[in-house]
């Protein structure tokens, strides 16, 4: 057993964290640490990129390279990271707020060229450094000081729009469930391309509650399905509950048995939809992104995990091709030109 | 490899026989410079024809300055006003600092043409035209009621109405070629008749020739023949009476090439870059007419140029900035409505403090304004177009070949100071050649970065060296790792710091940074006397008109000066001192008075303006104008 490279604590900085009491920011920095030691990349190939907002502060909290900077503009400026040394692992951290209203651009972007980024999005469905405003995922009906009325704005879905960006990997977390925090950060560091989290994060002073059905003990279970490769769609505190299709269309169905063994039964195990996050085809991702609270349970875990080259990797191969066809490059040869004459 | 053919009976080109020596039985005009501008539809070959023209009159010994004009439509109609496409060369043995305010020699190649260019010519200037294509169909659809020819509407203009395509496919005859390709020829007859009336030798552009069509030589002597015809056509013909000759200019010895701006732009970043021994990541998102230049670039990857395509220009100079945090020389180029946009970003570089160049290449502005137009409108939004106290370095390129010296030394600016730095260009400018005297790669000025403290343990990002740059430390390198951001900092150990103290002593602090630049720049100097009645002062690509119409002024008696601001942030040291030793000042811009209201605002200094804002460059006459009306006031 080798040593790991790094500890949490050689992630800590000697300043003081700043987010209110209670935020669930707390916790994701903590399982940050804890997976960049469980990662081991050496913490000076770390640079972590941010926007800003309360999850925009990340950097200044990490002992690693990092670069706080525009509202939304991470994922450019984290591309042209990768760009100028590719050898860096560059996470980019951003809020709903952050990242899907000034950097919505930016971030389909990032996503549909692959560039290799672990890009997190904290999503509490509301602006909080702003102090309370409702953003792109507030749902329909929120009363926020610019929403006195109730929102009435259609959310996004940040994992729909990822995927319809072609991510190459997708997934969803929760800041207080900190095992499967950790496992689902380990799983993006590992991703080459564009690794896009969706992190749901309790804003205690803004928007206090409004993922208590994902993350309340006594409900949870009826109301989040976590995906496993190659297995179906089970969930439920007796895991007797399933998700089927019904040509297009998404359906629940209550399972005979909760082990499957409903021989007989109508509602077969069989018959339920079989997670697959490698297939070809993003359609059953795009399926899962849509299930929500509270017509559906809503899926955490991978979603989504496949192979493509990632955009640094081929604009540097394109400059080695270019390099190995054309020879070693002569400045003073690309100065004289095709043309020149001389004047004795 | 596919089999070279030979078309049985060709004469092989190398065999064409060379030019004879002018013949003198024809009058011999002296020109100190002469202006000639090839225009035809789009696919006229006129670019072509205008290229290889200014290739011969470099071999021939002149000064050149070239600017092409392509038409604004992508596809234009064939024959239509809008699809005309012209090549302006102005040559010489001085002065050539222009395209040239009046057209001596107009190739004219449809009625279109004509017509779009007749205004152009000089008063007796001569107009070479296609006869062939000035069919009835094809006047009226250039808009003439009346055949342009016959008509006398070309009264004052010395006419040369030729049969150029005939004459180009007599000389070719024997030629098996498609109607097409055969037709493709006519430009090189009337580039072979201008060559004979300015003699100029043709051996270049049949060299030329031989490379361009190696795999197909039925189109090579097609070429090569119809060039020689339109050659021999002028000698053996009386239709021109007359020859041109211009001498040489005085070059200093040296290798020479034509540049383009958008060559010197594109090869002085890749030399600075390569200098440096730092890959170049040049981000950018299509905008015209920046694009040029994008597209430059995009053929130097073997030079280690990274050309990422940005969704939009703020993620071009995020690409940039971010490029530079990793240790690459971050570049971006847009135009005015692209720097608009990279205000926010613009703060955010000044305040990360790390290097990276914005080219500008201004256009009609505001909005989207006039896209295909030429203007320098951007000179304060450079400057000041940004939120809080956000100092950086300013330049502006004056000719072709000083978008090579200034994409160089906005290069080495940026990395020297740690500061991003906006070198401003315009429409004209990028697209404008000129003769460049290449420079040795060993003479270029070293790119130094600013001392990084070796100690890893105290690193902090916010110390300075003597000339107040910040180290720009790596990421990848152990020990320096370090955050930085847009939040203010505390001017000793860059931790996050909204002290009010504090703030104001980083707000000098930038600010000094970039004004003490201004010890290590070369002094503001004077073309004619060092002090006098009239100091012409300019900025960016107006010096071709500027010096050309102050050279012309200094024949009278008053003493008149000129000068070309190239920092115009910070400005050279004696540019204050400079102007006190004139008794006016006047200041020729693209735009409504944007220098001339800096120079109040820094000296006291009140200027004469000279305002164009037409989406045209100066004429020389316009300058030499106002430089007459105002030393005719003073007398």
């Amino acid at each position: 057993m080798t040593l790991p490279l790094l500890t949490p604590a050689d992630l800590d900085t000697d300043r003081e964290v700043r987010w209110c009491p209670g935020c669930g920011d707390f916790a994701i920095l903590a399982q940050l640490k804890q997976a960049l030691s469980e990662a081991g990349v050496p913490r000076e190939k770390l640079v972590f990129v941010s926007g800003f907002g309360c999850s925009s502060r990340i950097p200044y909290y990490l002992n690693t390279y990092g670069f706080q900077t525009v509202q939304g503009r991470g994922p450019a400026i984290a591309t042209g990271i990768k760009i100028a040394n590719p050898e860096l692992q560059v996470w980019v951290v951003t809020g709903d707020g952050d990242g899907l209203s000034a950097g919505a651009g930016h971030l389909i972007h990032a996503i549909r060229r692959n560039v290799d980024l672990k890009i997190l999005l904290f999503n509490n469905e509301v602006f909080g450094l702003t102090k309370g405003q409702n953003s792109p995922t507030s749902r329909v009906g929120t009363r926020t000081k610019a929403s006195p009325l109730g929102s009435i704005e259609t959310p996004l879905r940040p994992l729909s729009l990822a995927l319809a960006a072609e991510a190459t990997f997708v997934a969803r977390t929760v800041d207080v469930d900190v095992h499967h925090l950790t496992e689902t950060l380990l799983r993006a560091a590992s991703h080459r391309g564009t690794a896009f989290v969706e992190i749901y994060q309790n804003c205690k002073i803004f928007n206090d509650g409004v993922f208590d059905y994902a993350t309340d003990k006594s409900v949870k279970e009826e109301h989040t399905l976590h995906l496993e490769q190659r297995r179906p769609l089970i969930f439920g505190r007796d895991r007797n509950m399933g998700v089927r299709l019904n040509g297009v269309v998404p359906e629940i169905v209550q399972l005979n048995n909760g082990n499957g063994n409903s021989a007989g039964s109508s509602n077969h195990i069989d018959d339920l939809v079989i997670h697959d996050e490698s297939g070809d085809d993003a359609t059953l991702a795009f399926l899962l992104s849509r299930l929500s609270f509270p017509e559906f349970p809503e899926c955490f875990g991978v979603f989504r995990c496949v192979d493509r080259p990632t955009y640094e990797g081929q604009l540097l191969g394109q400059i080695a091709e270019a390099r190995q066809a054309h020879g070693p490059a002569k400045l003073d040869e690309l100065l004289a030109g095709d043309e020149t004459w001389t004047v004795a | 490899m596919a089999a070279i053919k030979r078309t049985p009976g060709a004469v092989p080109p190398e065999s064409v026989p060379p030019a004879p020596v002018p013949p003198a039985r024809v009058p011999v005009e002296e020109r100190a410079q002469a202006t000639v501008r090839f225009a035809g539809d789009s696919g006229d070959g006129m670019q072509l024809a205008g290229a290889q023209f200014t290739s011969a009159s470099a071999h021939a010994g002149n000064l050149v300055f070239t600017l092409p004009e392509n038409p604004t439509e992508i596809r234009a109609p064939a024959g239509s006003l809008a699809g005309v496409s012209g090549f302006t060369i102005h040559f010489g043995a001085h002065s050539t600092r222009t395209a040239g305010d009046r057209v001596d020699v107009l190739v004219a190649m449809n009625p279109a043409a004509l017509k779009v260019n007749h205004p152009a010519l000089q008063p007796g200037g001569l107009a070479i035209v296609n006869a062939d294509a000035f069919a009835p169909d094809e006047w009226t659809k250039a808009g003439y009621d009346a055949n342009p020819l016959e008509d006398g509407s070309l009264a004052g203009v010395r006419l040369a109405a030729l049969p150029i395509n005939k004459l180009s496919r007599a000389a070719i005859a024997r030629i098996k070629l498609s109607p097409r390709e055969a037709e493709r020829c006519r430009n090189f007859f009337a580039l072979g008749m201008v060559y004979w009336l300015f003699d100029r030798p043709t051996e270049p552009t049949l060299r030329w020739i031989r490379a361009k069509f190696a795999m197909n030589p039925a189109v090579l002597e097609a070429n090569s023949l119809s060039l020689m015809a339109g050659y021999r056509f002028g000698e053996t013909n009386p239709v021109v009476p007359f020859r041109f000759r211009v001498p040489k200019a005085n070059f200093a010895p040296g290798k020479y090439r034509k540049l383009t701006g958008n060559e010197g732009l594109a090869l002085g970043l890749v030399s600075a870059a390569h200098r440096a021994e730092r890959p170049l990541v040049f981000a950018s998102c299509p905008i015209h007419p920046a694009s040029e230049l994008m597209h430059e670039m995009a053929e130097l990857k073997r030079f280690d140029v990274r050309c990422p395509q940005a969704e939009d220009e703020i993620a071009a100079l995020g690409l940039a900035l971010g490029a530079s945090f990793g240790g690459a020389i971050g570049v971006t180029a847009t135009s005015g409505p692209g720097l608009s946009l990279q205000s926010e970003m613009l703060g955010l570089a000044v305040m990360a403090e790390l290097p990276c160049v914005i080219v500008d290449l201004q256009r009609g502005g505001p909005s989207t304004g006039l896209p295909g137009k030429t203007e320098q409108a951007d000179l304060l939004q450079a400057l000041f177009g940004r939120h809080g106290e956000c100092p950086l370095v300013v330049l502006a390129a004056a000719t072709p070949s000083d978008c090579f010296a200034l994409a160089y030394e906005a290069v080495r600016l940026a990395v020297r100071y740690m500061t991003p730095v906006i070198l401003l260009g315009d429409l004209y400018l990028s697209a404008a050649a000129e003769a460049w005297r290449i420079p040795a790669v060993d003479d270029l000025p070293a790119i130094e970065t600013p001392h990084l403290d070796a100690n890893g343990s105290a690193f902090q990002p916010n110390l300075r060296d003597q000339r107040l740059a910040r180290p720009w430390a790596i990421p990848g390198v152990p020990g320096f790792e370090h955050r930085i951001g847009g939040l203010e900092k505390n001017v000793e150990t860059g931790y996050v710091s909204s002290d009010p103290d504090n703030h104001e002593r980083m707000v000098h602090l930038r600010a000094r940074k970039i004004a003490q630049i201004a010890d290590e720049l070369p002094a503001l100097a004077v073309a004619g006397p060092e002090s006098g009645d009239l100091l012409v002062l300019g900025w960016g690509s107006t010096q071709g008109a500027i010096q050309s119409a102050v050279e012309r002024a200094q024949t009278s008696d008053l003493a008149v000066a000129a000068a070309q601001l190239r920092y115009l942030n910070p400005m050279p040291k004696n540019t204050a001192e400079l102007l006190s030793r004139y008794k006016k000042v006047l200041v020729p811009e693209l735009n409504g008075g944007q220098l001339s209201l800096l120079l109040r605002a820094r000296f006291g200094v009140e200027s004469i303006g000279l305002c164009k804002i037409q989406g045209e460059p100066f004429t020389v006459g316009e300058i030499e104008m106002k430089i007459a009306e105002i030393l005719q006031s003073k007398t």
